[in-house]
């Protein structure tokens, strides 16, 4: 296999050739296997990347339904990030407090060139008052775009401006997209405001025994709410997800769960530490995609309570669960079997789906992230390793101190190494790379010339990507699903997502048309046609 | 559904909510993927590049490629310009365009990033060519990047030789590769040679082969947009998209140039084959005058479904003139017309047709936002909507029935494959406001007012 990485690599310059070869692996080749991630791409070779502002107003922020986003920058930002990702929500209210849900509106300073010239601080206050005015939300956050940081708007001063003057949270977001190297640099910057600005603010502690947030769960076709069932069948209490459905209202009194759950770890292990080292609260990796994930997921929230009752109950849930989807699965998997897979998305997906493909007898190829860290790759074990280029410098690492009022552990750490004992390692994510078969490729930052090679060469029966790439294979005449969108399908998670994504898999490889591309003037050899030069 | 927007007109003047525009460089992109074998390039931060990409490709549902400079902090503060030479040579090895329109960005614009210099300063390969233009996204709107990716082809390309060709330069305006082919037919039809440019018909709506072709079969040839400084004459369709363009040509070249609305509606396509006409002398062919009857006879048809009702329409200005027209002609009043994009015209040429058309109290509003329009629908509610998908949420909350025409149409397929222009495109106009009301009344009228014939 590693004379396909190197056929490709082979077709580069010197200088991309150098750039490159340490982001592509062939799987099992060194002992331990490493990657190089989370660098510039190199300009002019077509990424799928996005920038910091994606990552933090469109991944992170964007699905918190009760406050108003207003991005601050001219019109084309707050735009694209409007209602295309599908994250959805709905207004709620809990417990007395409402949670209004503004995801149906796009709000913009829509910079204009003498705002980019005399500075924007006095459009953006207006823009502040005008949606107080209209909306009056309990939130407003301030999302600046790249020519903010440019000229030097004072978005934090303009933010503690609005929560004198409206006494409302008002949370200012330095997200400028040229900050690092891809979204994961936005991913950061979110993450470092909720913890400063909102994660404690509130009291409301929860109703039930055992408790948990759901974190990196962003609620894409509804995925969260499958989740929340399925805990709720369980006996447990979601406090706040971050943050899919989610609201300011259930994110601020999210000091006060028990147990942090981290589905993607790439967009919000920061939240899961900084939770850990302010508020002791442990974290999980789980992965409530896929059918054996689901159950694994299951039984180890079981083990961190370590409450027989609990354990029994949630053993009754996965045989119920199971029972209902068994046979369609089976079925799924005698279709689907023997497939082949590639699979290009984010920082934490590529790695769920491969669980979830084996579970109907799919191998993975190929795999890839977008904006990972190596940590995603290799495990956290590699952190201290992690070279910090000046890219990463320049993104904000805070530290945090024990909470006086809320630190709490649960469990002591006899506790957590029996547990470690029983296979549930918490505050740990072992990354994508041990669970890749040998031979397989893995390749950081995929960009198109990678991709339109690897496809023709390892020719998968299913490439997983997104919109940007999807078309490109399926031109090709291979079948493209995305994995950010769904396409427009969903949910995928848990049991029931299981069988639906499995369904769409089978409807995708079975649709009439694929049999239908070539004409059939094509197919037939024209024997009667004139040789070459006879006319 | 948008639960908190109220009756009681908001006055605003600095928060913009859920706008009917987008920025500048998306349409430079778009215009770019009509030249053939050309790759648009964004200059400017990755996620720039990669969100005109998504869009586009969510709006053609085929491949929208393009690179990026991939700006850095660095390279935020000492200049772009190693960015854009490491590219160009990247681009060039490993992607082979003939050709590589790049656009700015609000990042590299702010920075003050000279083009001019930067390009002449990069060692472009033999018979391959760099051309730019600027896409400030603080000013004007997709439309305007449209325009400027046009003109900046002009710029840099096109040549007077002294020798004046029988062709004209076609601008089709920022329309869907359905509408190109739709011109084209026509232009074919009235025995016009031309050169189209952008071309975008054949690169974004490509047939499926079961082989990805990176650059596609169509796009305007660089040699045409070079001899387009031999034109007879320019067609600039879309006053406010392609005016500005054809007006670049005329000083650079001196090609004269008649500016005019889409052709969209009868009045309008009539206008559009009479200057056809005048050009190259020839007898409106049968064929025309055919489908032109058919129009016709097709909209005294839906008359009674038509004629009165009211609708709002939004989205880009000279398609939404355009529709105005035509709706206009079926006899229905265009209560709300708006546009995100800014300019004065698009007032003004509204309102010449309210005027012409003897409509009153309408109310037509460049430079403003779908909040705003929301809100004079709850003051009062109209018949039907018509403009891109972000509509939608205004539909459901109404109870409106939406019939999508324009940029972006990102939740349906196949529409840019069709056209809006031409006869044939107000027939299909035609057929698509009249099922939409028509649909309309089957399902919320009484059970015992269920027509089976209507």
């Amino acid at each position: 296999m590693s004379s396909v990485r190197d056929h490709l690599l082979e077709q580069y310059s010197a200088r991309v050739y150098k750039n490159r070869k340490d982001h592509v692996i062939t799987a099992g080749e060194n002992n331990p296997d490493v990657i190089t991630a989370n660098t510039r791409t190199i300009p002019g070779i077509i990424t799928q990347r996005g920038c910091c502002f994606a990552g933090c107003k469109g991944v992170v922020l964007g699905p918190i339904k009760d406050a108003a986003i207003i991005v601050h920058g001219p019109i084309g930002c707050a735009y694209y990030s409007w209602g295309t990702r599908r994250h959805k929500a709905f207004a709620d209210e809990k417990d007395g407090e409402q949670a209004d849900c503004y995801l149906e509106y796009c709000f913009s300073t829509d910079m204009q060139e003498p705002d980019i010239v005399f500075g924007g601080e006095k459009k953006l206050k207006q823009a502040i008052t005008e949606a107080v005015s209209i909306f009056k939300p309990t939130a407003i956050f301030i999302c600046s775009t790249c020519p903010v940081g440019l000229i030097g708007d004072d978005i934090h001063a303009v933010a503690r401006w609005g929560e004198e003057e409206y006494g409302i949270k008002c949370i200012g977001f330095s997200c400028e997209g040229y900050k690092g190297v891809s979204q994961s640099a936005g991913h950061h910057i979110a993450n470092n405001q909720l913890i400063k600005y909102i994660i404690g603010t509130g009291d409301k502690a929860p109703k039930k025994k055992y408790s948990v947030n759901l974190l990196g769960e962003y609620n894409i076709g509804g995925d969260g709410w499958e989740v929340e069932k399925l805990l709720k069948r369980c006996g447990i209490e979601v406090v706040s997800v971050f943050t899919g459905g989610s609201s300011y209202r259930d994110i601020k009194n999210s000091h006060l769960a028990n147990l942090n759950l981290v589905q993607c770890h790439r967009s919000i292990n920061y939240v899961a530490e900084m939770m850990y080292d302010k508020y002791g609260i442990d974290w999980l990796k789980v992965n409530f995609i896929g059918v054996q994930s689901t159950i694994e997921a299951l039984r180890s929230i079981g083990k961190y309570f370590g409450d027989e009752e609990l354990i029994a109950r949630i053993e009754d849930v996965i045989s119920d669960e199971l029972g209902t989807v068994f046979d369609e699965i089976q079925y799924l998997k005698s279709k689907l079997k023997g497939k082949t897979a590639a699979l290009y998305v984010g920082g934490s997906r590529s790695h769920h789906y491969q669980t979830l493909l084996k579970d109907f007898g799919i191998s993975t190829v190929l795999a890839g992230y977008e904006f990972a860290h190596r940590d995603d790759y290799e495990g956290r074990e590699v952190i201290p390793d992690i070279k910090i280029d000046a890219d990463s410098k320049n993104i904000e690492s805070i530290t945090v101190e024990k909470d006086p009022k809320y630190y709490k552990v649960f469990l002591s750490d006899e506790q957590k190494e029996a547990l470690a004992e029983k296979g549930v390692q918490l505050n740990y994510y072992e990354g994508m790379f041990k669970e890749m078969d040998e031979g397989s490729i893995i390749c950081d930052d995929l960009n198109h010339f990678e991709t339109e090679e690897f496809l023709r060469i390892l020719k998968p029966d299913i490439f997983f990507s997104g919109i940007k790439d999807k078309f490109v294979a399926q031109k090709n005449g291979l079948l493209s699903r995305q994995l950010h969108s769904y396409d427009y399908s969903g949910p995928y998670s848990t049991f029931t997502g299981a069988v639906k994504f499995g369904q769409d898999i089978l409807m995708g490889l079975s649709t009439p048309a694929w049999g239908l591309i070539r004409a059939p003037w094509k197919q037939i050899p024209n024997l009667e046609g004139s040789l070459g030069g006879e006319e | 559904m948008l639960d908190y927007t109220t009756k009681e007109m908001a006055e605003r003047s600095a928060l913009t909510i859920n706008p009917a525009k987008t920025c500048q460089p998306v349409g430079a992109m778009y215009a770019a993927l009509g030249v053939h074998k050309c790759l648009p390039h964004s200059h400017g931060s990755q996620g720039c590049c990669a969100f005109h990409r998504m869009f586009l490709t969510r709006h053609f549902k085929d491949p929208a490629m393009a690179s990026s400079s991939s700006f850095t902090e660095g390279a935020s503060v000492f200049g772009g310009g190693s960015n854009l030479k490491t590219a160009a040579k990247n681009i060039f090895d490993l992607y082979k365009p003939d050709i590589i329109a790049v656009h700015t960005t609000c990042l590299s614009e702010t920075i003050g990033d000279d083009l001019n210099a930067i390009i002449t300063d990069i060692d472009i390969p033999e018979s391959k060519y760099i051309v730019h233009c600027n896409t400030p996204s603080y000013k004007g709107s997709h439309i305007t990047g449209f325009t400027n990716m046009v003109s900046g082809f002009i710029n840099y390309l096109s040549k007077k030789s002294g020798v004046v060709s029988e062709k004209i330069c076609v601008m089709p305006g920022f329309v869907n590769p359905g509408d190109i082919r739709e011109y084209k037919k026509l232009l074919k039809a009235m025995k016009v040679d031309f050169t189209m440019l952008p071309d975008t018909s054949g690169v974004m709506d490509t047939p499926m082969t079961g082989k990805y072709e990176m650059y596609p079969q169509g796009g305007t040839r660089i040699p045409d947009i070079i001899a387009l400084g031999d034109c007879k004459k320019t067609i600039a369709l879309g006053l406010q998209t392609s005016e500005p363009s054809a007006e670049v040509l005329r000083k650079k070249c001196g090609v004269e140039y008649e500016a005019m609305p889409l052709p969209m509606g009868v009045e309008l396509t009539d206008k559009f084959i009479m200057a056809l006409q005048d050009l190259s002398k020839e007898e409106i062919p049968f064929e025309i005058e055919e489908e032109r009857g058919q129009l016709v006879d097709m909209m005294l048809d839906i008359h009674p479904y038509t004629y009165g009702k009211t609708v709002a329409i939004y989205g880009d200005p000279d398609t939404v003139l355009g529709i105005t027209a035509f709706v206009l002609e079926l006899g229905m009043i265009p209560k709300f017309v708006i546009t995100g994009t800014p300019g004065a015209v698009f007032e003004q040429k509204a309102n010449d047709l309210f005027d012409k058309f003897a409509v009153t109290d309408c109310i037509a509003k460049a430079g403003t936002d779908l909040f705003y329009l929301h809100q004079l629908i709850k003051n009062e509610k109209v018949d039907l909507l018509i403009g891109g998908t972000h509509g939608k949420t205004i539909a459901r909350a109404e109870d409106i029935p939406l019939v999508r025409m324009g940029f972006p149409i990102i939740d349906r397929y196949i529409h840019s494959y069709m056209p809006l222009v031409g006869y044939k495109g107000a027939m299909r106009m035609a057929e698509q406001i009249a099922n939409a009301l028509m649909d309309y009344q089957d399902s919320h009228c009484d059970e015992k007012d269920l027509e089976v014939v209507m």
